[in-house]
């Protein structure tokens, strides 16, 4: 156990170094001074010696070798720079963002799999059959519609019905729960939405193939009823790959909430990661990369644990 | 000709996978139409009639009008032919290099496997629009024939590490087939053998993977675009279309988003069941 | 306890003698009909198949592929897909009328009174379940037992069927199992709710040769004990003589002859049973008999053809065996469906095949034309195993050395783990050597690079197991022999190479048409065939045969042996020929070697081996093979062997047989026994035998 938590440790850290280093030298290839462009991009002017003092201030000036270890060494302490935009540190501003972005992402991904479950069962068991081609085609649909447009959409029927539509900054959830939990469960289920058409798609070609194996048929010579060999003996076997992919999918969240934060004017990460590009302030959207490269190696490590103490064969050896 | 194992797959896609042709039907009237647009587009698709802003749809203006009084209708035929230009070109170059990567690694195996699956790895832990988005910044935008390269990079790139895992995986399984163990046998150069005996024989997951990619690449563009760092102003994209449109405009005129992400929706749908159809018809365990 | 159960039943008679016996039949099917339909359109499976099965015996059902023996049997248990439709005038089990019984009532049956084991264990458990959950189930559903008692019940049925340590084991998951111990926890599953009847389909076929005397051996003993039942479904005729009371031979669908077993296989009244028993090689007995097979490969169910399915391949068949087909009764008191059983019976007509041939003649090699030398050869495997990524070597090869000569068939034989497949893949140097010389013809390959190799690949070639998957599916037969011969640059033009891959697919009994196919196209008869012509267009003076007959039908599987021994002839090519079947090899080798978790054991010329194999695992080996020429002697024809192979993971210390060998002493522990000959052209590595 402790070898393999080292093991990892070590493949987690050269993943996070050399995403690092990659973003690092990406970044630096970009034509024009993203300092001066703060300045002069509203049509401002700025003399030579103050942008010198300003580059000097951010750390620009320096050659690029001193950058990348003062950005390497940085990061080892948690200090991502300084945004050249806010001029506050990268750390605060993605600190005070990042909370509600990782809270609509696990709402979003506990509904995607819940939604599901019961269309991938429901596909598996009517394979072949009108009712199978319905589930296949609602969830390629699901898959298919752009999450900024659905989330128009969403926004465009709360209001034609209830008048009313989500702004999470207005409740804080100590005080008033229940809403607070209604304002973020709008915007999650509009992301979890294609996960869930995803992962109902991956789940019902496991469970076909699942049901299909020698194991399944030899529950059924035992005499156990249809639906036990289904939740019981298949199902459990189905979900191992769709926890394989749970990484990837969650790095897809994320991405789609890049989106949608803008539609439902969340204040989160995803948002700052645009405005970050916008403005070309280099500090931030290394910052932000690395986080969501974090956030993909620390739900990798997540997963391998979860395969683990689902899969007695990787379990127990 | 007859026996070969693609006309068999044909004529089993054809004869058991009814929404895949339907899928094939859309795309093939997409293209048309989106190549054909400026002959059956009844307005230009730059327009603007300061006298029709924001009109609902009627006889004259199929989709109803913009802010700009431009015609929604002739905006999203004119769309349709860089949606999937940038969509399929970007999703061939990324698989093609893709596949050629994945290959290569599930051949020669032991360090050149290892190193090329630690560098998929970390291109693969940043979310793929975020690593688009990047791309983007740090190219700008760079015209050439009247198609921006610079984008339909960071389309593609993003792609690249995603192709080559899956293309790896089924190139595995081909690799451990006794045949290609024959073909060493046989004193065959590693050239001949992958390009002779171990492409052909994975040019099925390919052509699955090309559909279903071509649905992600197009949906991309168009986050891209709604974002407003993909096609820029004046092109008509359909993501464009609904980029930056406010939430009064939309409660008031609907039909100014709906139509619009209709098309998306719809192109990419097709090219999802398209690829559904493909694997089913060509899995070779779903043959038995 | 369990004895008590049992005393409670009623008493049943004794096995009947005959088809016509006093005692009521357990199952009773007549006129079974099965179709599938399927995208290609109606499949029929079984045709038109008649027969009982009475309490307490053993029945074998036999047959190759196509014959419908499996599908027959799912049928009863109705376990077939939704898609597949079973009609038949009769399907009575004690009683119960079965083609009227309700999906709940049959469900009640299933696993209760009429037990079934699958073929593969590996998959055929729950990987994610343990074993005593798995057993546990049908205990709870069937006898609504509390979890208690059933989990100790449990425990006893694992002591049943032979589980050591049943205690720790039954938390334990599949994995944690061998292939034999798991087979054991099917069958535990299969008899836990005291079946009358058991239903085995092809229950030792993915096992060992060793592994499956144990199974064999241990189905037979409780079957007898507890008066069950049991339906053995194969298409291995040993098994069926050694441990079947009666047996069923299945062809295309249809019932062909039904018996007992001392007369279906000593005085066959059916022309297919006739040749099928004269394609079976045998293992004890004289040498001389001839090796006959049978021309072309059974039917599809897709394209059978009108009355007797086997007709097209016989060459006897008449006009009259187009007509409907139906049962009678023989002069011996066995059914057949052939027309011309008089005829069998007076020895008037007899089954003879153009392929048929003696075994190969040993010849006594002088080793002055040596073609393969091997010196000290070893093989190690890394692996990596789960996320712990331990890692974890394995050694497949040590210490092999072996001196093939030119002319030779070197046949190698072994259970898995012993190496062979790694042995032929080392001198094919598909793979480089962990340790120890490779030489050909004087020259060292060993370490060779690929470029260096190649001139050396044309002396050395190979046939692999699967048919199936050793062609590439998309290359044209045609294509498949012309390339090697371009790329070496054996044949000056296309128009050359074509016309001497036209003569190569003459050579191994195929036509010129066959150029034009895709391997798909052909059976798996004929696409071994292609293999062979393949690996002969290169003109090699060696060819490693690595199982290149085993997953042949019976039939086919004799022809391709005979081509290879005439090839071999013809050619005089030299054959390393790795095998599981000491049947099959005795028809081809020259000489044998018997291999044990990667090292030889035992080097004997051919007849001295099958005569007498000195080494105790060569003896065991040979003792545990199944033939048809032991009708009905079950257990006392195998010696006792203990105990399972050990992984080559963790190989015991000094002698890797020492843990299964009655002979072992605490000095094989210790020592390493070294191969030492002991007569001329023997070597044996046994620290017992001098």
């Amino acid at each position: 156990m402790l070898k393999f938590l080292l093991r990892r440790s070590a493949q987690f850290i050269f993943t996070l170094w050399a995403v690092a280093t990659l973003i690092f030298f990406m970044l630096r290839v970009l034509p024009g001074d993203p300092v001066e462009f703060k300045y002069t991009s509203d049509g401002g002017a700025i003399t030579a010696e103050q942008l010198q003092a300003q580059r000097e201030r951010f750390g620009y000036d320096q050659p690029m070798a001193i950058q990348y270890v003062r950005w390497i060494g940085g990061l080892a302490r948690m200090d991502l720079g300084t945004s050249i935009w806010s001029e506050n540190p990268v750390s605060e501003e993605i600190g005070s963002r990042f909370g509600i972005t990782i809270q609509l992402a696990v709402t979003a991904l506990v509904i995607g799999l819940l939604l599901a479950i019961p269309l991938g069962v429901l596909g598996a068991i009517s394979r072949g059959t009108w009712l199978d081609q319905v589930v296949r085609v609602c969830t390629v649909t699901g898959q298919s519609v752009p999450s900024f447009w659905l989330a128009m959409l969403v926004l465009l029927a709360l209001l034609a019905t209830v008048g009313w539509i989500p702004s999470i900054e207005a409740v804080a959830f100590k005080e008033r729960p229940w809403e607070y939990l209604a304002q973020i469960f709008v915007p999650a289920v509009v992301v979890g939405w294609r996960l869930s058409s995803v992962n109902a798609r991956l789940l019902r070609s496991s469970l076909i193939e699942v049901l299909s194996q020698d194991y399944v048929r030899t529950a059924h010579a035992k005499g156990v009823a249809p639906s036990r060999v289904i939740w019981r003996h298949a199902l459990a076997n189905a979900m191992l790959p769709t926890i394989t992919v749970i990484g990837i999918e969650f790095a897809g969240l994320l991405g789609g909430l890049v989106v949608t934060e803008q539609v439902f004017n969340i204040n989160g990460i995803g948002r700052l990661l645009v405005q970050a590009i916008s403005f070309s302030d280099l500090a931030l959207i290394q910052g932000l990369v690395m986080l969501f490269a974090l956030i993909y190696v620390c739900v990798g490590l997540c997963v391998d644990v979860l395969q683990a103490a689902l899969d007695p064969r990787i379990r127990v050896n | 000709m007859s026996g070969s194992p693609t006309f068999k797959s044909l004529k089993r896609f054809t004869r058991t996978q009814p929404l895949g042709l339907i899928a094939l039907v859309l795309i093939t009237a997409m293209l048309l139409g989106g190549s054909f647009a400026p002959q059956l587009a009844p307005f230009g698709p730059l327009d603007a009639r300061f006298d029709a802003v924001l009109t609902p749809p009627n006889a004259t203006h199929w989709f109803g009008t913009d802010n700009f009084g431009r015609d929604i209708f002739s905006r999203i035929l004119h769309g349709t032919r860089p949606a999937l230009l940038l969509g399929i070109s970007t999703a061939l170059i990324g698989s093609l290099v893709g596949a050629a990567i994945g290959t290569a690694s599930a051949y020669f195996g032991g360090r050149v496997d290892a190193a090329l699956q630690r560098a998929n790895d970390v291109l693969l832990s940043v979310p793929l629009i975020v690593a688009a988005l990047v791309v983007v910044a740090v190219l700008g935008k760079r015209m050439v024939a009247g198609v921006d390269v610079n984008l339909m990079l960071a389309i593609t790139l993003p792609y690249i590490p995603v192709m080559a895992r899956v293309m790896r995986t089924a190139a595995l399984s081909v690799r451990v087939s006794p045949y290609i163990d024959a073909a060493r046998a046989l004193g065959f150069s590693h050239t001949r053998i992958i390009v002779g005996h171990m492409l052909p024989n994975l040019v099925s997951p390919w052509l699955v993977m090309i559909s279903a990619f071509t649905a992600q690449t197009i949906l991309l563009e168009a986050s891209l675009s709604f974002l407003g760092v993909g096609v820029h102003e004046p092109t008509p994209a359909w993501g464009l279309m609904l980029s930056g449109v406010s939430v009064e405009t939309f409660t008031t005129a609907p039909w100014v988003i709906l139509f619009p992400g209709l098309a998306i929706s719809l192109t990419v749908f097709a090219f999802s069941l398209l690829g559904d159809a493909l694997r089913d018809a060509l899995d070779p365990r779903t043959r038995h | 306890m369990l004895n008590a159960s049992v005393e409670e039943r009623p008493q049943v008679g004794a096995a009947p003698a005959s088809a016509s016996a006093p005692a009521a039949p357990l199952l009773s099917v007549r006129n079974m009909n099965v179709s599938f339909a399927t995208e290609g359109g109606e499949v029929q499976a079984v045709r038109g198949l008649s027969y009982d099965v009475y309490p307490g015996e053993i029945l074998s059902i036999v047959g190759e592929s196509g014959s419908g023996k499996s599908v027959s049997s799912l049928a009863v248990m109705r376990l077939l897909a939704d898609n597949a439709s079973v009609s038949a005038d009769k399907m009575v089990f004690d009683g119960v009328n079965l083609l009227e019984l309700g999906r709940a009532d049959m469900r009640a049956l299933r696993g209760k009174d009429i037990g079934m084991i699958f073929q593969d264990p590996m998959m055929a458990l729950n990987p994610v379940m343990t074993v005593g959950e798995q057993l546990i189930e049908p205990l709870r559903i069937h006898l609504d037992m509390s979890p208690a008692a059933a989990r100790v019940r449990a425990l006893e049925l694992l002591g049943l069927v032979g589980i050591p340590d049943a205690a720790t084991r039954i938390d334990q998951y599949p994995h944690q199992f061998s292939g034999g111990m798991r087979q054991r926890v099917m069958i535990a599953i299969g008899l836990s709710c005291h079946p009358k009847l058991l239903i085995a389909d092809e229950p030792t076929t993915a096992l060992d040769v060793t592994i499956q005397a144990q199974i064999l051996d241990l189905m037979q003993d409780l079957c007898h004990r507890l008066r069950i039942a049991l339906v053995i479904i194969t298409h291995n005729l040993g098994v069926v003589a050694r441990y079947a009371d009666r047996v069923l031979v299945m062809y295309g669908g249809r019932m062909v002859e039904q018996g007992p077993c001392r007369q279906v296989f000593q005085q066959p009244r059916h022309l297919y049973t006739a040749g099928l028993l004269a394609s079976v090689p045998t293992l004890v007995g004289p040498l001389g008999r001839r090796l006959e097979g049978i021309d072309g490969s059974p039917p599809s169910p897709a394209h059978l053809p009108p009355g007797c399915a086997f007709a097209p391949r016989c060459m006897h068949a008449q006009p009259a065996c187009a007509q409907e087909v139906h049962a009678s009764l023989t002069d011996i008191g066995t059914l057949s469906t052939c027309v011309r059983a008089a005829e069998l019976a007076d020895g008037r007509i007899r089954w003879t095949s153009k392929l048929g041939r003696e075994p190969s003649v040993q010849r006594n090699v002088q080793s002055d034309s040596t073609l393969v030398e091997v010196r000290a050869l070893e093989k190690t495997y890394t692996l990596k195993k789960g996320l712990f990524g331990a890692q974890r070597s394995v050694q497949a090869l040590r210490d092999v050395s072996l001196t093939i000569a030119a002319g030779e068939t070197i046949g190698v034989v072994g259970e898995s783990g012993c190496g062979k497949s790694t042995l032929g893949r080392l001198l094919l140097r598909l793979e480089e050597p962990s340790g120890g010389q490779v030489r050909f013809l004087t020259e060292d390959i060993t370490h060779l690079g690929d470029r260096a190799l190649r001139s050396f690949r044309r002396h050395t070639q190979v046939i692999f197991q699967d048919p199936y998957s050793s062609l590439n599916p998309r290359q044209r037969v045609g294509s498949i022999l012309i390339e090697p011969m371009l790329v070496h640059g054996i044949a000056a033009s296309r128009r050359e190479a074509s016309d001497e891959a036209v003569r190569l697919l003459q050579e191994v009994g195929l036509r010129a048409e066959h150029s034009e196919r895709f391997p798909h196209q052909l059976s798996g008869g004929q696409r071994q065939r292609v293999a062979i012509a393949r690996a002969l267009a290169m003109k090699p003076e060696f060819i490693v045969c690595d199982e290149a007959v085993s997953a042949l039908d019976v039939s086919v599987q004799a022809q391709v042996v005979n081509l290879l021994a005439d090839l071999q002839e013809r050619l005089g090519l030299s054959y390393l020929f790795i095998g599981h079947d000491l049947a099959v090899v005795r028809q081809i080798a020259t000489r044998v070697v018997v291999m044990y978790l990667g090292r030889i054991v035992e080097v004997a010329d051919r007849d001295s081996f099958y005569a007498e194999p000195l080494h105790p695992y060569a003896q065991v080996l040979m003792a545990a093979v199944p033939s048809t020429e032991q009708i009905g002697m079950g257990r006392s024809a195998a010696q006792a062997i203990r105990g399972e192979p050990p992984s080559p993971m963790a190989p015991p210390s000094g002698c890797a047989f020492r843990t299964r060998c009655a002979r072992a002493t605490d000095e094989c522990a210790r020592t390493v026994p070294e191969l030492k000959t002991v007569a001329p052209g023997r070597m044996v590595a046994c620290l017992h035998i001098a």
